[in-house]
């Protein structure tokens, strides 16, 4: 851990890592492209009858005549036919009430394969011996299914459920049995078995708990999420069965019973889970003024840690961001504000991330008083934002602005602590970056490389953006003649910098080290 | 690369066999709906099905139209239809949607639905509670192995991750067993399996009983060891930045069931390409495993032969120009393609790379896999997190942290957290929730280490009075020890030395030298002691799990025992498969590697997110 600063950048230096940088990258491009120009130079041979040996590729890429082509092309042209009104088909056959055999049972469900559609083809693929060896399950004749009332053992069941065949858990009555039914397929390590047990368990133990909280309402009874009036037993006896307990809940979520899931997790005592999963369910409500008043009424939750914090927040910032929204997009209406006009709003400010929202303010209201809720400084004092990151997003703005007066001012006039010169609670480096990744000029870039205080780096990101007068002085500053002399062949002949470099070295009152 | 490799490594089984036997099955499936049908195909089972059939194979079996599964209402005419689906309950609800609306609409069709790799009750019983069981016939394709190369199987599952590791479900154990039970009976008998990790030892319960209710047959064996791991005895690995070749291009432009799509940036045109990346490829394959600061070098040397073959025809006479045109014209075509494409897709590679600081990143990588400057790394990260950079990339490296860690410290990770939150959205809430469960973002617990709690937890499980102290750690979350096992297995190899990416000595070229993947390395150990012998200390850390059974005594010194399939149960990454193949080469090992799915840190993440509702 205590390696010294030297050692540190010996370290990174060192042939090992240097052996892939990406910071090179220059002259590796340089060279791919000269290969890559080489390759695309050789042989006009190749332009007469280029195209013939790639796969035949549609408008969208995809190659024609695959599943995935084919089924774009089926997309689109159903568009095309939504488009033309048409009148309804009507079918000219009488509706067919064939197969209504669709008796809710509980035993045909865990049946398996119904009988009916047995529309056998037999076809050439039958007679490929090493189908039928290495697929003996395919197609067995689904007679072998005994008599419903047949007697399968808790153990042959949960196998039979395994295999994926038909079973009957109906025999399966007393609590004792279906514990043993679901202890067992926990042993078996099988989650389909675990889930088919336990959706067994479910419909015989637990009454229907939408139907109850249906009634409640019916009869205007206030209806308790919070009472356990239905799967007292189950819950109880999941407590002390993890692994089943973990397939009722992906189950449940799953299935989307929530209110059955609240009230197991709650019963659990899991209560910070139940709180998540409430406050999940915001994403749900697209209204931003119910959003808004959903998210207040989560904040009663009992959610873990500083969870209940961040959700305030949340509704804090979305309750703001509804209030900036309505008043930007009426600025923007009646076009008052020049900013608006200028830089047009790409998107609502709503359900954004509270720092995307401080970008925006940082844009759009940057000079505001610090009382009204879209300014910077309130936003930033309401949610507690680092200088640093507040620092960090007000640069991105006013440089995305090329308010390069803003800019240099957040570095000077920062009167409160009294500074004079530039001074920034971010690197440097870090600066150069922003702004020049908001595409600032040379002569702004230039000021803040000057400022980077390691001459390496500053070497390194003056000759990134062209900085020259930063690496001349530098290098003279090192007394290093021969980065000078080699940088020289980097200058554009006959420029100022070339002048200058050459006044350098003929400069007899500097003392070169090398 | 690995110019110590030993030349007789083994030969590879043929594993299109496994594409062959599916496809015949989904005739088999189709033709049990005879007469015109439309199709519906889930949306990611599309590029699987690419793989294996195409269009004109669907139609000659009377499939009509294809459509994909949207989850809206259906525009089909037809009076029979086939659901092609992975066994999802919403699928199925959205069908039986399907099913009511035409009963209320006097309709009458045939439906069929296909799940594959299997059925699952829950989606049976979603049939029968919205009333149309029995209106609807169902079937399984077992399509549960998509060979994506010579020396690559996917389950193409990549659910699995989150089921298995996050929610705890183990509807997949059985499939995982079936997989390899299937492989067992076309490449087997094993002669020895090693695993390590709680669903690979259940994987190994269900493949066993698979084979003891089948019948045995005597074969030539053609795969002799079997390699089970789980993705949680390693997500170091997977967190990291690829390097290598195909990871990179597996980062960058996302390679979907071995096929990639190079946008207008990479083909220079308005259009984008698709482009199969496997062994065919002839470029491809000799740049794959390399790491990327060689790849410039090697392709400029291609270019610079393809010249000279294509200069050879010059002073040719019209008889040599005949032979030259038939014979070589055509691959050196192919080759110049190929070699145009992977020159632009590294140009591509390069540019975006060198936007991102790339170099920053891979140097704070570099240092949380030493556990060195770990305070620049917080605020590396902090910083990263500040200027809203890549939201998953953010996640990825406070998952890092938190792995090689060994937790954060509280006020690190509250700070943090906040200031995720504010960055990218108080959503996130559930991202945490769900990284804290597993174990790949947590709080340093104060005080008395977890280890400690954990073992006397673990004696008190059976107890039903310790219902509510195992409460606390009724998550799946394993416990990272990864300073330890760095140590113990010398992961991260001593920085003084020079390490030669060009002339790779071991496995940690994957990563420009500093860091051999842990998975890969608990292979290699293994494999050299041929047990878990002397590293009983490794798995104490990794939480055990671990075993090495002896099945069919091998009746001859053969090849099929230096091949070794490899199963990684929740995904493994391109810089994993790399890694395999050098310690293959290295070792006179081939290997075979069996994933249910391809993975790289953003899928892995992405994972977790919690998008749906």
């Amino acid at each position: 851990m205590m390696k010294s600063k030297a050692d540190e950048e010996d370290y990174w230096n060192s042939s090992k890592y240097n052996a892939f940088t990406f910071d090179d990258a220059d002259d590796e491009l340089s060279a791919l492209k000269e290969t890559k120009k080489a390759v695309n130079s050789i042989g006009p041979l190749l332009a007469e009858d280029g195209e013939e040996d790639w796969e035949r590729v549609s408008w969208s890429g995809e190659p024609v005549g695959s599943i995935s082509w084919s089924v774009k092309e089926m997309a689109a042209s159903n568009q095309r036919a939504d488009r033309e009104p048409a009148f309804p088909k009507i079918s000219t056959e009488t509706p067919s009430l064939g197969k209504s055999q669709s008796g809710i049972s509980l035993s045909s469900l865990f049946k398996g394969k119904p009988k009916g559609g047995n529309l056998q083809t037999f076809n050439d693929v039958l007679g490929d011996p090493s189908l039928r060896l290495y697929t003996p399950e395919l197609r067995k004749p689904k007679s072998e299914y005994k008599d419903l009332v047949s007697d399968w053992s808790a153990e042959e069941t949960v196998q039979r459920l395994q295999q994926g065949k038909g079973v009957t858990l109906e025999k399966f009555r007393s609590l004792q049995d279906k514990l043993l039914l679901l202890d067992l397929a926990v042993a078996a390590h099988d989650g389909n078995a675990i889930t088919a047990v336990l959706i067994y368990l479910k419909r015989t133990l637990c009454k229907g708990a939408s139907l109850r909280w249906f009634c409640c309402r019916r009869l205007n009874v206030t209806f308790s999420p919070f009472g356990f009036f239905c799967s007292e037993v189950l819950f109880r006896e999941l407590e002390s069965r993890q692994t089943a307990l973990r397939h009722f809940i992906h189950y449940l979520t799953e299935n989307r019973e929530q209110r059955l899931l609240l009230e197991l997790l709650r019963a659990l005592g899991r209560t910070e889970e139940a709180a998540l999963l409430q406050y999940k369910d915001y994403k749900n409500i697209a209204d931003e003024n119910k959003r808004r008043d959903f998210l207040k009424s989560c904040l009663s939750l009992q959610f873990g840690g500083e969870d209940g914090n961040h959700v305030q927040d949340h509704y804090t910032l979305l309750e703001r961001q509804i209030i900036i929204e309505a008043a930007d997009r009426k600025a923007e209406r009646e076009g008052k504000l020049e900013v608006f006009q200028k830089f047009p709003r790409k998107a609502s400010i709503l359900n954004m991330p509270l720092i995307t929202t401080l970008y925006y303010c940082c844009f759009y209201h940057y000079n505001e008083p610090e009382g009204t809720f879209s300014s910077p400084l309130n936003v930033r004092q309401t949610f507690k934002i680092s200088e640093k990151q507040y620092f960090t997003t007000a640069l991105a703005a006013r440089a995305k602005l090329k308010n390069w007066t803003d800019v240099d001012a957040m570095f000077n006039s920062r009167n409160w602590l009294g500074f004079s010169k530039k001074k920034s609670p971010l690197s440097f480096q870090r600066v150069v970056d922003i702004l020049q990744k908001n595409s600032a000029p040379t002569r702004v870039l230039q000021e803040y490389v000057g400022l980077v205080s390691d001459a390496e780096l500053r070497i390194g990101l003056a000759q990134k953006h062209k900085c020259h007068d930063i690496v001349i002085n530098t290098y003279r500053d090192m007394k290093d003649r021969q980065q000078l002399a080699e940088y020289r062949k980097k200058v554009e002949r006959g420029s100022a910098e070339e002048r200058k470099i050459d006044e350098l070295l003929s400069n007899q009152q500097i003392r070169w080290k090398n | 690369m690995a110019h110590s490799a030993r030349r007789d490594s083994p030969e590879l089984p043929d594993l299109s066999l496994l594409k062959r036997l599916v496809r015949d099955q989904l005739i088999y499936l189709l033709e049990q709906l005879p007469g015109k049908k439309d199709l519906f195909i889930d949306s990611d089972l599309m590029s699987p099905l690419d793989r294996i059939a195409n269009v004109s194979t669907l139609k000659q079996h009377e499939v009509d139209k294809l459509y994909k599964v949207e989850h809206k209402p259906i525009v089909s005419i037809s009076d029979q239809i086939c659901f092609l689906i992975r066994p999802r309950m919403q699928t199925v609800k959205w069908i039986c949607d399907v099913v009511n609306a035409d009963k209320a609409a006097g309709k009458f069709r045939r439906y069929k639905i296909i799940f594959t790799p299997q059925k699952f009750y829950a989606c049976e019983a979603v049939l029968e509670e919205q009333g149309v069981f029995g209106d609807v016939t169902t079937d399984e394709w077992a399509f549960y192995l998509l060979p994506l190369d010579e020396d690559i199987i996917s389950l193409e599952l990549p659910e699995f991750f989150r089921d298995n590791f996050l929610a705890g479900d183990q509807r997949w154990v059985r499939t995982a067993g079936s997989a390899l039970h299937l492989l067992h009976s076309l490449f087997g008998p094993f002669s020895k399996v090693y695993g390590i990790g709680r669903c690979s030892k259940m994987t190994y319960e269900s493949w066993r009983e698979q084979v003891e209710q089948g019948e045995q047959k005597a074969r030539h064996a053609e795969i002799g060891n079997v390699f089970l791991i789980d993705r949680d005895v390693d997500f170091v690995t997977p967190l990291c930045s690829q390097v290598v070749y195909e990871g990179l291009v597996d980062d960058i432009f996302r390679i979907k069931c071995g096929c990639v799509e190079f946008g207008p940036e990479v083909t220079s045109s308005d259009k984008s390409i698709k482009v199969m990346l496997n062994s065919q490829d002839k470029v491809f394959n000799e740049i794959r495993n390399e790491h990327f600061s060689n790849v410039f070098g090697f392709l400029s040397q291609k270019a610079r032969n393809l010249q000279t073959a294509y200069d050879k025809r010059r002073g040719m006479d019209i008889q040599q120009m005949k032979t030259f045109v038939s014979e070589e014209l055509k691959g050196l075509k192919q080759e110049h393609r190929l070699l145009s494409l992977h020159i632009s897709a590294s140009e591509s590679i390069m540019k975006k790379k060198t936007k991102q600081d790339f170099q920053e990143l891979l140097k704070t990588e570099h240092c949380l896999l030493e556990g060195f400057e770990i305070r620049e790394c917080i605020s590396f990260i902090e910083e990263h997190i500040n200027r809203q950079v890549s939201m998953i990339e953010s996640l990825r490296l406070l998952c890092l942290l938190s792995v090689t860690e060994n937790g954060l410290l509280p006020k690190d990770f509250k700070s943090l957290k906040a200031q995720y939150l504010q960055s990218y959205g108080a959503d996130h809430l559930l991202t945490f929730s769900n990284l804290r469960q597993l174990g790949l973002l947590v709080e340093q617990q104060p005080g008395e280490t977890l280890t400690v709690m954990e073992s006397k937890v673990g004696k008190l499980v059976n107890d039903r009075t310790a219902v509510k102290l195992t409460d606390a750690f009724s998550s799946l979350a394993k416990k990272s020890h990864f300073r330890a096992l760095s140590k113990k297995l010398n992961l991260v190899p001593k920085s003084d030395e020079e390490y030669d990416l060009r002339v790779p000595r071991d496995m940690a070229y994957i990563f420009s030298g500093a860091y051999i993947p842990l998975s890969c390395k608990i292979i290699e150990q293994v494999l050299e002691r041929d047990g878990w012998t002397g590293l009983e200390e490794v798995t104490r850390l990794i939480n055990g799990h671990e075993f090495a059974v002896t099945g069919a005594d091998p009746k001859s010194k053969s090849d099929a025992q230096r091949i070794i399939l490899v199963m990684f149960l929740g995904g493994c990454t391109f810089s994993e498969i790399s890694a395999l193949r050098f310690l293959g080469k290295e070792r006179g090992y081939k290997f075979i590697v069996v994933t249910t799915a391809i993975t790289n840190s953003s899928r892995l993440l992405e994972a977790l997110l919690d998008n749906n509702v």
